[in-house]
């Protein structure tokens, strides 16, 4: 080839970091362009913080009632952002093609997912920052290791992905957001976040003990309400859904 | 420049359940634009898929630019350009924003304003992508697929629906990735499209390729063409025959309706009207058809390609 046109071929993949982070910064951004997600990831989370904290619905023992919801908001928005959200948006892409398109792009499908982890973990911040800024004004006093309750958040967010991207990968784009959002609100009131798990019988205090987010804001609380140390039985419980659900997910995604 | 192939299938064969998709299929594409043609259902698009690493064969062996696009997708995927049939972006993404995002995906993309510009996509705005007309999402496919500089594209009927300007600009820019090297493999269901564009074009019916070669190879050995002229009724064809090549016929189908049917050529229409002459015939309404790779299609799989 003599002369160089427009379009002569120089093909060839961006760097892997680059790839990675474009990825997650679309990724981020069409999930806060989007208002649904938002209603569930930032609204809803907030709205039960500053609802039931300053208007006393829930009884919640002796404790004040910030203290007590706070920490289990904080499950709330990683559920909504690793769960809920990222299963809605993973199941619309996977029906509308995206997921297929950038299949056949440079970017490997692990980066795909990592990509989708960064920006969930991204989300998080945000939300962790909002939420506690709030609570702060609300006169929470939290206690506690910061490091246990970044280790709850991570493997909660791990366990919620694993069981978001499973239902994405598997059932049709409508079911999966019918499901992921009756989850949302079955767990929302079930799982300990803003009902004390003890208004319940034993039977079924034991049975939502194993779920997910029920260790999330029964450990998150451990720590943050009672300043208890490094919760290992929550801890273990979130690994299990977390190795179980991602090693689903991994088995039964179909990209398209 | 059509040297190596850039793409050699063969003997595919890919199942659905117990629907047969693709059976037995033998293609090789060179460097150029090779359009693969067929009706709805002839297994165009699972071909290309096969092709782009989507779907792994059930049984033969491909090859696109030497790589096998599963077990080499890392390597192949760089080099390539694809255009699906639909989708494949963001419902909530701007045109600009996902073509920005593509190219970023790339080491050396194009210069994306000035591709927003070339294919109108300016016009979008700030709409998101689920907001944007059919025509507009589907150019913004082909600039998705042509902005990373890949060495061979994959278009899947790039201009289904479209108006015939927006045909036309998919055209242009088809041609210049000819000429600027990129090797173009377009499914379509459009004769003239093919009849355009194409240096080889491939007929697919029931999942094999039935026909191959250049447009004109196409044309010219599927049927012959056609001379037609109005005479005097109950001229005298045998003479007429006499007059013409050996592999040519002729026929009076109507009173005065004249057709010659074999390898129609500036000689053969002197040979007809000197005919006419001779026997003092005026002949008028003169025509010629030229076969087109409609007819072709027609002849070969006995279906209209767009039922």
């Amino acid at each position: 080839m003599t002369a160089t046109g427009t379009y002569t071929p120089r093909p060839g993949a961006a760097p892997l970091g680059r790839m990675i982070a474009t990825q997650a910064a679309l990724e981020t951004k069409m999930l806060l362009r989007n208002g649904e997600q938002l209603l569930l990831t930032v609204v809803i989370p907030a709205l039960v913080l500053v609802l039931f904290s300053s208007v006393d619905i829930i009884d919640t023992g002796q404790a004040e009632a910030v203290d007590f919801l706070a920490p289990g908001v904080l499950a709330l928005a990683v559920m909504s952002t690793a769960f809920t959200g990222q299963a809605i948006a993973t199941g619309f892409e996977r029906r509308y093609g995206v997921l297929k398109r950038l299949a056949s792009s440079p970017l490997p499908r692990w980066a795909l997912m990592t990509a989708k982890t960064a920006s969930v973990l991204v989300t998080e911040i945000l939300q962790v920052v909002l939420l506690t800024a709030i609570a702060l004004a609300l006169g929470w006093s939290p206690h506690g290791d910061p490091l246990s309750v970044a280790l709850l958040l991570l493997l909660g967010t791990a366990a919620f992905s694993g069981l978001g991207l499973l239902m994405a990968g598997t059932l049709k784009a409508e079911a999966t957001l019918a499901a992921a959002n009756l989850v949302f609100l079955l767990l929302l009131v079930s799982g300990g976040v803003m009902v004390p798990l003890d208004r319940f019988s034993q039977t079924t205090q034991d049975i939502l003990g194993l779920l997910p987010i029920t260790a999330l804001s029964d450990g998150l609380r451990d720590v943050l309400l009672h300043g208890a140390g490094v919760p290992w039985g929550d801890l273990g419980i979130l690994a299990v859904w977390a190795v179980v659900g991602l090693a689903a997910a991994g088995r039964f995604f179909r990209w398209e | 420049m059509r040297s190596e192939p850039v793409v050699q299938v063969h003997a595919l064969v890919k199942r659905y359940g117990t629907k047969t998709a693709v059976d037995g299929l033998d293609l090789v594409a060179r460097a150029g634009v090779t359009a693969v043609l067929g009706p709805n259902g002839a297994g165009k698009t699972t071909t290309v898929e096969t092709c782009e690493g989507y779907r792994k064969p059930d049984s033969g062996t491909v090859r696109v630019l030497g790589l096998d696009p599963v077990r080499q997708a890392r390597e192949l995927h760089p080099r390539i350009g694809v255009m699906l049939q639909s989708g494949g972006v963001y419902s909530g993404a701007r045109a600009d924003e996902m073509l920005r995002h593509v190219a970023r995906l790339h080491a050396h993309p194009l210069d994306v304003n000035a591709l927003i510009e070339r294919l109108g996509l300016d016009s979008c705005g700030r709409t998101t992508y689920r907001r944007l007309s059919g025509g507009q999402q589907q150019r913004l496919a082909l600039a998705m697929a042509v902005v990373g500089r890949p060495e061979l594209v994959f278009l899947d009927e790039p201009t289904a629906g479209l108006d015939p300007q927006a045909r036309r600009a998919t055209w242009d820019l088809v041609r210049d990735l000819r000429s600027d090297g990129v090797s173009v493999i377009l499914t379509t269901h459009y004769m003239d499209e093919a009849e355009q564009l194409a240096d080889d074009v491939a007929i697919i019916d029931g999942g094999r390729v039935i026909a191959q070669g250049t447009p004109e190879e196409l044309c010219r050995g599927g049927a012959e063409n056609t001379l037609r002229f109005m005479g005097r009724p109950g001229l005298d064809v045998g003479s007429l025959l006499k007059a013409l090549p050996a592999d040519c016929t002729a026929a009076e189908l109507t009173p005065g309706s004249y057709r010659v049917i074999g390898k129609v050529d500036p000689q053969l229409l002197a040979t007809v009207t000197s005919w006419c002459a001779q026997h003092g015939v005026m002949p008028e309404k003169i025509s010629v058809e030229r076969h087109t790779l409609e007819d072709v299609f027609l002849e070969l799989t006995g279906k209209e390609l767009r039922a």
